[in-house]
Protein backbone atom coordinates (compact mmCIF):
# COMPACT_ATOMS: atom_id res chain seq x y z
CA UNK A 1 0.00 0.00 0.00
CA UNK A 2 1.30 3.34 -0.69
CA UNK A 3 -0.10 6.64 -0.12
CA UNK A 4 -0.63 7.01 -4.44
CA UNK A 5 -3.65 5.03 -3.24
CA UNK A 6 -5.13 7.61 -1.17
CA UNK A 7 -8.83 6.15 -1.77
CA UNK A 8 -7.57 2.42 -0.68
CA UNK A 9 -5.33 3.98 2.60
CA UNK A 10 -8.66 6.16 3.94
CA UNK A 11 -10.97 2.68 3.70
CA UNK A 12 -8.89 0.81 5.18
CA UNK A 13 -8.38 3.38 7.44
CA UNK A 14 -12.15 3.09 8.15
CA UNK A 15 -12.27 -0.19 8.99
CA UNK A 16 -9.32 0.08 11.09
CA UNK A 17 -11.32 2.46 13.07
CA UNK A 18 -14.38 0.49 13.11
CA UNK A 19 -13.08 -2.63 14.52
CA UNK A 20 -11.04 -0.70 16.82
CA UNK A 21 -14.82 1.06 18.24
CA UNK A 22 -15.99 -2.60 18.56
CA UNK A 23 -12.58 -4.36 20.01
CA UNK A 24 -12.09 -0.77 22.54
CA UNK A 25 -15.37 0.17 23.34
CA UNK A 26 -15.49 -2.41 26.56
CA UNK A 27 -12.27 -1.95 27.50
CA UNK A 28 -13.25 1.96 28.03
CA UNK A 29 -16.46 1.61 29.80
CA UNK A 30 -14.48 -0.67 32.32
CA UNK A 31 -11.88 1.32 32.66
CA UNK A 32 -13.86 4.61 33.10
CA UNK A 33 -16.69 3.25 35.04
CA UNK A 34 -13.80 1.63 37.59
CA UNK A 35 -13.38 5.55 38.41
CA UNK A 36 -16.78 6.24 39.15
CA UNK A 37 -18.75 6.98 42.08
CA UNK A 38 -20.96 4.18 43.20
CA UNK A 39 -24.16 5.88 42.08
CA UNK A 40 -23.29 7.23 38.91
CA UNK A 41 -24.80 4.56 36.57
CA UNK A 42 -27.56 5.29 38.10
CA UNK A 43 -28.14 8.87 38.00
CA UNK A 44 -29.12 9.05 34.23
CA UNK A 45 -25.60 10.49 32.90
CA UNK A 46 -24.12 8.27 29.58
CA UNK A 47 -22.05 5.61 30.17
CA UNK A 48 -19.87 6.99 28.36
CA UNK A 49 -19.52 10.23 29.80
CA UNK A 50 -15.70 10.66 32.35
CA UNK A 51 -16.40 10.01 35.43
CA UNK A 52 -17.90 13.04 37.10
CA UNK A 53 -15.19 12.77 40.06
CA UNK A 54 -12.33 10.52 39.25
CA UNK A 55 -11.39 8.62 42.49
CA UNK A 56 -9.38 5.66 43.50
CA UNK A 57 -11.90 4.83 45.93
CA UNK A 58 -13.24 1.32 44.26
CA UNK A 59 -9.49 0.49 43.94
CA UNK A 60 -9.14 0.93 47.19
CA UNK A 61 -12.35 -0.98 48.52
CA UNK A 62 -11.19 -4.10 46.61
CA UNK A 63 -7.69 -4.48 47.49
CA UNK A 64 -8.06 -3.30 50.95
CA UNK A 65 -10.87 -5.96 51.16
CA UNK A 66 -8.13 -8.52 51.96
CA UNK A 67 -9.39 -10.62 49.56
CA UNK A 68 -8.10 -9.70 46.76
CA UNK A 69 -4.46 -10.64 47.30
CA UNK A 70 -5.36 -13.69 48.65
CA UNK A 71 -6.89 -14.93 45.22
CA UNK A 72 -4.05 -13.47 43.74
CA UNK A 73 -1.27 -15.61 45.66
CA UNK A 74 -3.22 -18.51 44.82
CA UNK A 75 -3.55 -17.98 41.20
CA UNK A 76 0.38 -17.14 41.13
CA UNK A 77 1.06 -20.51 43.04
CA UNK A 78 -1.16 -23.13 41.28
CA UNK A 79 -0.41 -21.20 37.67
CA UNK A 80 3.38 -21.44 38.33
CA UNK A 81 3.26 -24.80 39.87
CA UNK A 82 1.45 -26.07 36.91
CA UNK A 83 3.44 -24.47 34.30
CA UNK A 84 6.87 -25.86 35.97
CA UNK A 85 5.54 -29.46 35.60
CA UNK A 86 4.09 -29.48 32.63
CA UNK A 87 7.49 -27.57 30.98
CA UNK A 88 9.06 -30.60 32.96
CA UNK A 89 7.14 -33.50 31.90
CA UNK A 90 5.84 -32.57 28.46
CA UNK A 91 10.56 -31.97 27.54
CA UNK A 92 10.70 -35.13 28.80
CA UNK A 93 8.04 -37.10 27.01
CA UNK A 94 8.75 -34.93 23.54
CA UNK A 95 12.84 -36.10 23.94
CA UNK A 96 11.40 -39.90 23.88
CA UNK A 97 9.11 -38.95 20.88
CA UNK A 98 11.57 -36.84 19.09
CA UNK A 99 14.77 -38.82 19.06
CA UNK A 100 14.20 -42.59 20.33
CA UNK A 101 13.06 -45.10 18.19
CA UNK A 102 11.09 -47.69 19.61
CA UNK A 103 7.93 -49.48 18.76
CA UNK A 104 5.23 -47.80 20.80
CA UNK A 105 6.77 -44.30 19.43
CA UNK A 106 3.99 -43.45 17.27
CA UNK A 107 1.29 -45.19 18.37
CA UNK A 108 1.64 -42.93 22.22
CA UNK A 109 2.37 -39.52 20.70
CA UNK A 110 -1.12 -40.32 18.19
CA UNK A 111 -2.97 -41.66 21.64
CA UNK A 112 -1.71 -38.33 23.66
CA UNK A 113 -2.91 -36.35 20.89
CA UNK A 114 -6.12 -37.19 20.99
CA UNK A 115 -5.98 -35.57 24.35
CA UNK A 116 -6.33 -32.30 22.28
CA UNK A 117 -9.79 -32.85 21.28
CA UNK A 118 -11.39 -34.31 24.40
CA UNK A 119 -13.71 -31.82 25.68
CA UNK A 120 -12.61 -31.60 29.59
CA UNK A 121 -16.23 -31.53 30.65
CA UNK A 122 -16.71 -34.93 29.86
CA UNK A 123 -14.31 -35.94 32.61
CA UNK A 124 -15.51 -32.96 35.43
CA UNK A 125 -17.47 -35.57 37.19
CA UNK A 126 -15.16 -38.35 37.49
CA UNK A 127 -12.36 -36.00 38.57
CA UNK A 128 -14.74 -34.23 41.23
CA UNK A 129 -15.20 -37.54 42.76
CA UNK A 130 -11.87 -38.59 42.50
CA UNK A 131 -10.67 -35.55 44.25
CA UNK A 132 -13.53 -35.85 47.10
CA UNK A 133 -11.98 -39.48 47.32
CA UNK A 134 -8.12 -38.65 47.80
CA UNK A 135 -9.47 -35.99 50.16
CA UNK A 136 -8.01 -32.67 47.79
CA UNK A 137 -11.71 -31.61 47.13
CA UNK A 138 -11.67 -27.92 48.33
CA UNK A 139 -7.87 -27.13 48.56
CA UNK A 140 -5.68 -25.41 45.70
CA UNK A 141 -4.00 -28.45 44.66
CA UNK A 142 -7.20 -30.09 43.39
CA UNK A 143 -6.37 -28.42 40.47
CA UNK A 144 -2.87 -29.19 39.78
CA UNK A 145 -3.75 -32.60 38.54
CA UNK A 146 -6.35 -31.59 35.81
CA UNK A 147 -4.11 -28.92 34.79
CA UNK A 148 -0.91 -30.56 34.09
CA UNK A 149 -2.29 -33.27 32.57
CA UNK A 150 -5.03 -31.53 30.62
CA UNK A 151 -2.65 -29.11 28.85
CA UNK A 152 0.12 -31.84 28.59
CA UNK A 153 -0.77 -33.03 24.97
CA UNK A 154 -0.40 -29.35 23.07
CA UNK A 155 3.14 -28.88 25.19
CA UNK A 156 3.99 -32.53 24.08
CA UNK A 157 2.87 -32.13 20.49
CA UNK A 158 4.66 -28.43 20.11
CA UNK A 159 7.97 -29.58 22.23
CA UNK A 160 8.21 -33.09 19.74
CA UNK A 161 7.82 -30.44 16.79
CA UNK A 162 10.15 -28.39 18.39
CA UNK A 163 13.01 -31.10 19.36
CA UNK A 164 12.74 -32.71 15.97
CA UNK A 165 14.47 -29.55 14.16
CA UNK A 166 17.11 -30.04 16.20
CA UNK A 167 20.28 -30.78 14.21
CA UNK A 168 21.32 -33.87 15.05
CA UNK A 169 24.76 -33.75 15.00
CA UNK A 170 24.45 -31.69 18.24
CA UNK A 171 23.93 -34.90 20.05
CA UNK A 172 27.01 -36.84 18.50
CA UNK A 173 29.24 -34.28 20.25
CA UNK A 174 27.59 -35.92 24.21
CA UNK A 175 27.49 -39.31 22.27
CA UNK A 176 31.28 -39.47 22.21
CA UNK A 177 31.73 -37.82 25.36
CA UNK A 178 30.36 -40.96 26.17
CA UNK A 179 26.95 -39.61 28.08
CA UNK A 180 23.78 -41.55 27.89
CA UNK A 181 20.65 -40.51 26.53
CA UNK A 182 19.35 -38.52 29.73
CA UNK A 183 22.24 -37.00 29.73
CA UNK A 184 22.26 -35.92 26.15
CA UNK A 185 18.74 -34.30 26.83
CA UNK A 186 20.09 -32.69 29.76
CA UNK A 187 23.42 -31.40 28.13
CA UNK A 188 22.45 -31.01 24.72
CA UNK A 189 17.98 -31.25 23.84
CA UNK A 190 16.96 -29.01 26.82
CA UNK A 191 19.38 -25.78 26.38
CA UNK A 192 18.13 -26.16 22.88
CA UNK A 193 14.26 -26.09 23.53
CA UNK A 194 14.44 -22.95 25.20
CA UNK A 195 12.29 -20.77 22.58
CA UNK A 196 9.91 -23.87 22.53
CA UNK A 197 10.15 -23.73 26.34
CA UNK A 198 9.40 -20.14 26.75
CA UNK A 199 7.01 -20.41 24.32
CA UNK A 200 5.06 -23.16 25.89
CA UNK A 201 5.77 -21.15 29.24
CA UNK A 202 3.45 -18.06 28.07
CA UNK A 203 0.53 -20.16 26.41
CA UNK A 204 0.39 -22.43 29.41
CA UNK A 205 0.47 -19.42 32.08
CA UNK A 206 -2.42 -17.93 30.08
CA UNK A 207 -4.78 -20.74 29.63
CA UNK A 208 -3.98 -21.93 33.04
CA UNK A 209 -4.92 -17.91 34.46
CA UNK A 210 -8.02 -17.58 33.18
CA UNK A 211 -9.02 -21.26 34.02
CA UNK A 212 -12.20 -21.21 35.54
CA UNK A 213 -14.33 -24.71 35.35
CA UNK A 214 -11.95 -26.89 37.35
CA UNK A 215 -11.69 -24.04 39.94
CA UNK A 216 -15.27 -23.67 39.80
CA UNK A 217 -16.01 -27.55 40.51
CA UNK A 218 -13.08 -28.53 42.89
CA UNK A 219 -12.87 -25.64 45.09
CA UNK A 220 -16.07 -24.20 47.30
CA UNK A 221 -13.97 -22.42 50.13
CA UNK A 222 -13.30 -18.95 48.67
CA UNK A 223 -9.99 -19.19 51.20
CA UNK A 224 -8.53 -21.38 48.82
CA UNK A 225 -9.90 -20.04 45.34
CA UNK A 226 -7.88 -18.66 42.08
CA UNK A 227 -8.33 -15.58 40.74
CA UNK A 228 -10.97 -16.24 37.94
CA UNK A 229 -13.34 -17.52 40.89
CA UNK A 230 -12.58 -14.27 42.80
CA UNK A 231 -14.07 -12.48 40.09
CA UNK A 232 -17.29 -14.35 40.13
CA UNK A 233 -17.80 -13.81 44.04
CA UNK A 234 -16.93 -10.26 43.78
CA UNK A 235 -19.90 -10.03 41.25
CA UNK A 236 -21.95 -11.54 43.58
CA UNK A 237 -20.57 -9.45 46.47
CA UNK A 238 -20.75 -6.22 44.77
CA UNK A 239 -23.81 -6.86 42.48
CA UNK A 240 -25.28 -3.47 42.82
CA UNK A 241 -21.82 -1.75 42.75
CA UNK A 242 -20.96 -1.77 39.69
CA UNK A 243 -18.14 0.20 39.43
CA UNK A 244 -16.54 -1.78 41.93
CA UNK A 245 -17.24 -4.65 40.08
CA UNK A 246 -15.31 -2.98 37.05
CA UNK A 247 -12.45 -2.30 39.15
CA UNK A 248 -12.15 -6.25 40.12
CA UNK A 249 -11.96 -6.63 36.47
CA UNK A 250 -9.45 -4.10 35.28
CA UNK A 251 -7.48 -5.34 38.27
CA UNK A 252 -7.48 -9.11 37.35
CA UNK A 253 -6.39 -7.98 33.87
CA UNK A 254 -3.84 -5.76 34.58
CA UNK A 255 -1.30 -8.67 34.91
CA UNK A 256 -1.41 -10.03 31.54
CA UNK A 257 -2.01 -6.43 30.08
CA UNK A 258 1.07 -5.27 31.11
CA UNK A 259 3.07 -8.54 30.49
CA UNK A 260 1.70 -7.81 27.08
CA UNK A 261 2.66 -4.47 26.60
CA UNK A 262 5.94 -5.59 27.58
CA UNK A 263 6.58 -8.48 25.01
CA UNK A 264 3.86 -7.92 22.58
CA UNK A 265 5.54 -10.22 19.93
CA UNK A 266 6.28 -12.80 22.22
CA UNK A 267 2.79 -13.26 24.14
CA UNK A 268 1.02 -13.03 20.84
CA UNK A 269 3.35 -16.05 19.74
CA UNK A 270 2.89 -17.63 23.13
CA UNK A 271 -1.15 -17.45 22.86
CA UNK A 272 -1.23 -18.11 19.21
CA UNK A 273 0.59 -22.05 20.49
CA UNK A 274 -2.99 -23.32 20.27
CA UNK A 275 -3.29 -22.96 16.68
CA UNK A 276 -1.24 -26.00 15.80
CA UNK A 277 -2.37 -27.68 12.89
CA UNK B 1 39.56 -60.73 17.66
CA UNK B 2 36.35 -61.32 16.75
CA UNK B 3 35.15 -63.36 19.24
CA UNK B 4 36.66 -61.21 21.89
CA UNK B 5 34.77 -58.23 20.99
CA UNK B 6 30.96 -60.38 21.18
CA UNK B 7 32.24 -62.17 24.22
CA UNK B 8 33.01 -58.35 25.32
CA UNK B 9 29.27 -57.45 24.82
CA UNK B 10 27.54 -60.11 25.96
CA UNK B 11 29.16 -59.09 29.76
CA UNK B 12 28.45 -55.14 29.14
CA UNK B 13 25.13 -56.52 27.97
CA UNK B 14 23.41 -59.01 29.90
CA UNK B 15 20.21 -58.08 30.31
CA UNK B 16 19.31 -57.60 26.19
CA UNK B 17 19.50 -61.53 26.39
CA UNK B 18 17.24 -61.99 28.77
CA UNK B 19 14.31 -59.13 27.72
CA UNK B 20 14.20 -58.74 24.27
CA UNK B 21 13.77 -55.09 22.60
CA UNK B 22 15.80 -53.67 26.31
CA UNK B 23 18.25 -51.87 25.02
CA UNK B 24 20.28 -48.32 26.52
CA UNK B 25 17.34 -46.11 25.83
CA UNK B 26 14.71 -48.43 27.46
CA UNK B 27 15.36 -46.82 31.08
CA UNK B 28 14.89 -43.41 29.57
CA UNK B 29 11.87 -44.44 27.62
CA UNK B 30 9.95 -45.43 30.59
CA UNK B 31 10.97 -42.89 33.17
CA UNK B 32 10.41 -39.94 30.68
CA UNK B 33 7.01 -41.45 29.55
CA UNK B 34 5.70 -42.63 32.44
CA UNK B 35 4.81 -39.79 34.61
CA UNK B 36 2.72 -38.07 31.67
CA UNK B 37 0.98 -41.10 30.87
CA UNK B 38 0.14 -41.72 34.07
CA UNK B 39 -1.12 -38.13 34.37
CA UNK B 40 -3.13 -38.36 31.20
CA UNK B 41 -4.07 -41.47 32.06
CA UNK B 42 -5.76 -40.61 35.52
CA UNK B 43 -7.39 -36.93 34.58
CA UNK B 44 -8.43 -37.77 31.02
CA UNK B 45 -8.89 -41.76 30.01
CA UNK B 46 -9.88 -43.19 32.79
CA UNK B 47 -12.73 -40.65 33.32
CA UNK B 48 -14.13 -40.72 29.96
CA UNK B 49 -14.22 -44.69 30.67
CA UNK B 50 -15.82 -43.49 34.39
CA UNK B 51 -18.10 -41.19 32.58
CA UNK B 52 -19.89 -43.84 30.32
CA UNK B 53 -19.81 -46.32 33.48
CA UNK B 54 -21.62 -44.13 35.56
CA UNK B 55 -24.00 -42.86 33.08
CA UNK B 56 -25.38 -46.54 33.58
CA UNK B 57 -26.30 -45.84 37.03
CA UNK B 58 -28.95 -43.38 39.10
CA UNK B 59 -27.46 -41.77 42.13
CA UNK B 60 -26.82 -38.54 44.25
CA UNK B 61 -22.83 -38.55 44.16
CA UNK B 62 -23.15 -38.97 48.11
CA UNK B 63 -24.75 -42.18 49.05
CA UNK B 64 -22.82 -45.32 49.09
CA UNK B 65 -25.67 -47.18 47.00
CA UNK B 66 -25.52 -46.38 43.30
CA UNK B 67 -28.70 -48.07 41.46
CA UNK B 68 -28.07 -49.57 38.59
CA UNK B 69 -30.77 -48.60 36.13
CA UNK B 70 -29.22 -50.18 32.56
CA UNK B 71 -29.60 -47.91 29.81
CA UNK B 72 -32.52 -45.38 31.11
CA UNK B 73 -30.65 -42.46 31.46
CA UNK B 74 -29.62 -42.95 28.00
CA UNK B 75 -33.26 -43.26 26.80
CA UNK B 76 -34.04 -40.10 28.83
CA UNK B 77 -31.35 -38.47 27.18
CA UNK B 78 -32.79 -39.33 23.73
CA UNK B 79 -36.55 -38.23 24.72
CA UNK B 80 -35.18 -35.16 26.32
CA UNK B 81 -36.49 -32.02 24.22
CA UNK B 82 -33.76 -30.00 27.09
CA UNK B 83 -31.01 -31.90 25.62
CA UNK B 84 -31.77 -31.43 21.60
CA UNK B 85 -32.56 -27.93 22.50
CA UNK B 86 -28.80 -28.06 24.20
CA UNK B 87 -27.60 -29.65 21.31
CA UNK B 88 -29.34 -27.29 18.81
CA UNK B 89 -27.87 -24.38 20.16
CA UNK B 90 -23.85 -25.80 20.31
CA UNK B 91 -24.33 -26.20 16.97
CA UNK B 92 -26.03 -23.37 15.61
CA UNK B 93 -23.00 -21.67 17.95
CA UNK B 94 -20.66 -24.00 15.80
CA UNK B 95 -22.08 -22.57 12.85
CA UNK B 96 -22.31 -18.78 13.32
CA UNK B 97 -18.49 -18.83 14.86
CA UNK B 98 -17.56 -19.77 11.67
CA UNK B 99 -19.50 -18.13 9.65
CA UNK B 100 -18.58 -14.77 11.18
CA UNK B 101 -15.21 -15.24 12.55
CA UNK B 102 -13.43 -16.45 9.53
CA UNK B 103 -14.09 -14.15 6.82
CA UNK B 104 -14.08 -10.87 9.65
CA UNK B 105 -10.71 -12.64 10.85
CA UNK B 106 -9.55 -12.50 7.24
CA UNK B 107 -10.85 -8.87 6.55
CA UNK B 108 -8.73 -7.84 9.49
CA UNK B 109 -5.72 -9.44 8.96
CA UNK B 110 -6.07 -8.47 5.23
CA UNK B 111 -6.21 -4.67 6.35
CA UNK B 112 -3.08 -5.43 8.97
CA UNK B 113 -1.16 -6.69 6.07
CA UNK B 114 -2.10 -3.77 3.22
CA UNK B 115 -1.25 -0.90 6.37
CA UNK B 116 1.35 -3.10 8.30
CA UNK B 117 3.93 -0.95 7.88
CA UNK B 118 2.40 2.39 9.33
CA UNK B 119 2.31 3.39 13.17
CA UNK B 120 -1.58 3.60 13.89
CA UNK B 121 -2.16 -0.06 11.93
CA UNK B 122 0.28 -1.43 14.56
CA UNK B 123 -1.16 0.43 17.36
CA UNK B 124 -4.39 -1.21 15.70
CA UNK B 125 -3.30 -4.54 16.00
CA UNK B 126 -2.41 -3.96 19.70
CA UNK B 127 -5.75 -2.92 20.95
CA UNK B 128 -7.71 -5.71 18.14
CA UNK B 129 -5.48 -8.50 20.72
CA UNK B 130 -6.71 -7.52 23.90
CA UNK B 131 -10.06 -9.68 24.27
CA UNK B 132 -7.18 -12.52 23.59
CA UNK B 133 -6.15 -11.22 27.53
CA UNK B 134 -9.38 -11.31 29.24
CA UNK B 135 -10.21 -14.55 31.26
CA UNK B 136 -14.12 -15.73 29.54
CA UNK B 137 -15.52 -15.21 32.92
CA UNK B 138 -14.05 -11.37 32.90
CA UNK B 139 -15.56 -10.75 29.85
CA UNK B 140 -19.14 -12.74 30.71
CA UNK B 141 -19.27 -10.33 33.39
CA UNK B 142 -18.12 -7.46 31.36
CA UNK B 143 -20.79 -7.93 28.82
CA UNK B 144 -23.19 -8.69 31.04
CA UNK B 145 -23.32 -5.01 32.42
CA UNK B 146 -22.65 -4.10 28.50
CA UNK B 147 -25.62 -5.70 27.70
CA UNK B 148 -27.51 -4.12 30.75
CA UNK B 149 -31.59 -3.22 29.74
CA UNK B 150 -31.06 0.22 31.65
CA UNK B 151 -27.32 1.42 31.64
CA UNK B 152 -25.87 -0.61 29.43
CA UNK B 153 -23.46 0.47 26.44
CA UNK B 154 -25.34 -1.29 23.62
CA UNK B 155 -28.94 0.33 24.87
CA UNK B 156 -27.60 3.84 25.48
CA UNK B 157 -26.16 3.78 22.20
CA UNK B 158 -29.64 2.32 20.24
CA UNK B 159 -31.61 4.74 22.06
CA UNK B 160 -29.38 7.59 21.32
CA UNK B 161 -29.53 6.96 17.81
CA UNK B 162 -33.08 6.66 17.93
CA UNK B 163 -33.59 2.88 18.21
CA UNK B 164 -35.58 0.82 20.52
CA UNK B 165 -33.38 -0.89 23.50
CA UNK B 166 -33.76 -4.69 23.80
CA UNK B 167 -33.12 -6.95 27.04
CA UNK B 168 -30.61 -8.71 25.02
CA UNK B 169 -29.87 -11.30 28.06
CA UNK B 170 -33.38 -12.05 29.40
CA UNK B 171 -34.79 -12.55 26.10
CA UNK B 172 -35.27 -15.87 25.07
CA UNK B 173 -35.22 -14.91 21.47
CA UNK B 174 -32.15 -12.91 21.94
CA UNK B 175 -30.12 -14.62 24.46
CA UNK B 176 -27.93 -17.07 22.51
CA UNK B 177 -27.26 -14.80 20.00
CA UNK B 178 -25.96 -11.86 22.12
CA UNK B 179 -23.38 -14.45 23.38
CA UNK B 180 -22.78 -15.82 20.35
CA UNK B 181 -21.86 -11.86 19.62
CA UNK B 182 -19.46 -12.07 22.82
CA UNK B 183 -17.82 -15.16 21.28
CA UNK B 184 -16.95 -13.65 18.02
CA UNK B 185 -15.79 -10.75 19.86
CA UNK B 186 -13.55 -12.37 21.87
CA UNK B 187 -12.06 -15.10 19.21
CA UNK B 188 -12.14 -13.33 15.82
CA UNK B 189 -8.60 -11.60 16.86
CA UNK B 190 -6.91 -15.09 17.49
CA UNK B 191 -7.92 -15.81 13.99
CA UNK B 192 -7.15 -12.62 12.33
CA UNK B 193 -3.63 -13.05 13.76
CA UNK B 194 -3.18 -16.52 12.41
CA UNK B 195 -4.51 -15.19 9.38
CA UNK B 196 -1.97 -12.74 9.32
CA UNK B 197 0.98 -14.79 10.03
CA UNK B 198 -0.25 -16.67 6.85
CA UNK B 199 -0.44 -14.24 4.69
CA UNK B 200 2.33 -12.54 5.59
CA UNK B 201 4.34 -16.02 4.39
CA UNK B 202 3.52 -15.66 0.99
CA UNK B 203 5.90 -15.77 -1.36
CA UNK B 204 7.25 -12.65 -3.04
CA UNK B 205 7.40 -14.64 -6.40
CA UNK B 206 3.76 -15.20 -5.61
CA UNK B 207 3.07 -11.74 -5.19
CA UNK B 208 5.70 -10.77 -7.84
CA UNK B 209 3.72 -12.93 -10.55
CA UNK B 210 0.49 -11.63 -9.49
CA UNK B 211 1.44 -8.02 -9.97
CA UNK B 212 3.16 -8.83 -13.59
CA UNK B 213 -0.18 -10.60 -14.51
CA UNK B 214 -1.71 -6.80 -13.71
CA UNK B 215 -3.74 -8.75 -11.02
CA UNK B 216 -5.20 -5.58 -8.70
CA UNK B 217 -6.09 -5.94 -4.52
CA UNK B 218 -9.08 -7.89 -4.71
CA UNK B 219 -8.09 -10.33 -7.45
CA UNK B 220 -4.82 -10.97 -5.73
CA UNK B 221 -6.89 -11.59 -2.49
CA UNK B 222 -9.71 -13.80 -3.62
CA UNK B 223 -7.69 -16.02 -6.06
CA UNK B 224 -4.33 -16.29 -5.14
CA UNK B 225 -3.87 -14.92 -1.46
CA UNK B 226 -6.74 -16.77 0.25
CA UNK B 227 -6.50 -19.84 -2.00
CA UNK B 228 -2.66 -20.35 -1.19
CA UNK B 229 -3.38 -20.42 3.10
CA UNK B 230 -6.58 -22.47 2.26
CA UNK B 231 -4.46 -24.74 5.33
CA UNK B 232 -4.46 -22.20 7.68
CA UNK B 233 -8.52 -21.56 6.69
CA UNK B 234 -9.01 -25.09 7.45
CA UNK B 235 -6.79 -25.28 10.30
CA UNK B 236 -9.11 -22.35 11.95
CA UNK B 237 -12.30 -23.77 11.03
CA UNK B 238 -10.80 -27.01 13.07
CA UNK B 239 -10.41 -25.28 16.00
CA UNK B 240 -13.33 -22.93 15.65
CA UNK B 241 -15.26 -26.16 15.13
CA UNK B 242 -13.97 -27.97 18.10
CA UNK B 243 -13.49 -25.19 20.41
CA UNK B 244 -17.42 -24.16 19.80
CA UNK B 245 -18.54 -27.40 20.98
CA UNK B 246 -16.39 -27.26 24.26
CA UNK B 247 -18.23 -23.84 25.18
CA UNK B 248 -19.07 -23.21 28.34
CA UNK B 249 -17.50 -20.26 30.96
CA UNK B 250 -18.83 -17.13 28.88
CA UNK B 251 -22.37 -18.92 28.99
CA UNK B 252 -22.59 -19.49 32.59
CA UNK B 253 -21.45 -16.36 33.83
CA UNK B 254 -24.14 -14.13 31.29
CA UNK B 255 -27.11 -16.90 31.28
CA UNK B 256 -26.62 -19.74 32.89
CA UNK B 257 -28.50 -21.77 29.70
CA UNK B 258 -31.20 -19.25 30.52
CA UNK B 259 -33.88 -17.78 30.08
CA UNK B 260 -35.98 -20.97 29.87
CA UNK B 261 -32.49 -22.97 28.69
CA UNK B 262 -32.67 -20.60 25.54
CA UNK B 263 -28.61 -20.27 25.40
CA UNK B 264 -28.27 -24.08 27.01
CA UNK B 265 -25.10 -25.91 25.86
CA UNK B 266 -24.45 -29.38 26.57
CA UNK B 267 -21.70 -28.53 29.10
CA UNK B 268 -24.09 -26.04 30.99
CA UNK B 269 -26.75 -28.71 31.03
CA UNK B 270 -24.13 -31.49 32.37
CA UNK B 271 -23.49 -29.23 34.90
CA UNK B 272 -26.58 -28.07 35.91
CA UNK B 273 -27.82 -31.80 36.53
CA UNK B 274 -24.42 -33.22 38.33
CA UNK B 275 -23.90 -30.71 40.38
CA UNK B 276 -26.54 -28.27 41.40
CA UNK B 277 -29.03 -31.23 40.75
CA UNK B 278 -26.67 -33.78 42.33
CA UNK B 279 -27.91 -35.93 39.44
CA UNK B 280 -24.29 -37.48 38.58
CA UNK B 281 -25.96 -40.66 36.45
CA UNK B 282 -27.51 -38.26 34.21
CA UNK B 283 -24.96 -35.37 34.47
CA UNK B 284 -22.48 -38.27 32.94
CA UNK B 285 -25.09 -39.62 30.00
CA UNK B 286 -24.83 -36.06 28.97
CA UNK B 287 -21.41 -35.84 29.29
CA UNK B 288 -20.76 -39.03 27.15
CA UNK B 289 -22.87 -37.87 24.78
CA UNK B 290 -20.59 -34.60 24.02
CA UNK B 291 -17.56 -36.80 24.22
CA UNK B 292 -19.67 -38.82 21.55
CA UNK B 293 -20.81 -35.60 19.53
CA UNK B 294 -16.82 -33.74 19.69
CA UNK B 295 -15.33 -37.19 19.09
CA UNK B 296 -17.61 -37.84 15.41
CA UNK B 297 -18.06 -34.33 14.17
CA UNK B 298 -14.00 -34.42 15.23
CA UNK B 299 -13.13 -37.72 13.06
CA UNK B 300 -15.64 -36.85 10.21
CA UNK B 301 -13.95 -33.07 9.83
CA UNK B 302 -10.28 -34.44 9.91
CA UNK B 303 -11.16 -37.12 6.85
CA UNK B 304 -13.35 -34.99 5.12
CA UNK B 305 -10.72 -31.85 5.07
CA UNK B 306 -8.11 -34.79 4.63
CA UNK B 307 -9.86 -36.01 1.16
CA UNK B 308 -10.42 -32.50 -0.15
CA UNK B 309 -6.48 -31.83 0.63
CA UNK B 310 -5.85 -34.83 -1.53
CA UNK B 311 -8.17 -33.72 -4.15
CA UNK B 312 -6.47 -30.19 -4.95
Amino acid sequence: MNLKNLPGHLLLLLFGLFWLVIAGTPFYFMVITGFKGRFELFSGGSVFSFPQNPSLDNYQEVLTSGTFFRYLGNSLLIVSTAVILILILSSMASYVFARIPFRLNRPLFALIIAGLVIPLHVTLIPVYLLTRQIGLYNSLWALLGPYVAFNLPLSIFILTEFMRQIPREMEEAARIDGGGPMLTFWRIILPLSTPGLATLAIYNAVILWNEFVFAFVLITSPDHRPLPLAIWEYQGEYAMNIPAIMAVLTLSALPLIVVYILGQERVIKGIMAGAVK
Amino acid sequence: MRTAVSEEAATIRPRSRRLPGWNEYTPTIILFLLPSIILMAVFVVWPIIASFELSLYKWNGISPDRTPVGLENWFRLFQDPIFWRAFGNNLTVVVLSILIQMPLGMLLAIMLERGGRYFHFRLFKTVYFFPMLMSSVAIGILFKYIYDPSFGVVNQFLTSIGLKGQSWLGDPQLALYAVIAVICWQYTPFYMILFLAALNSISEEARDAARIDGANDFQYYTRIAIPLVRGTVRTAVILSLIGSLKYFDLIWVMTEGGPNNASELMATYMYKKAFPSFDMGYGSTIASALFIVVMVIALTTFSLTRRYETEV
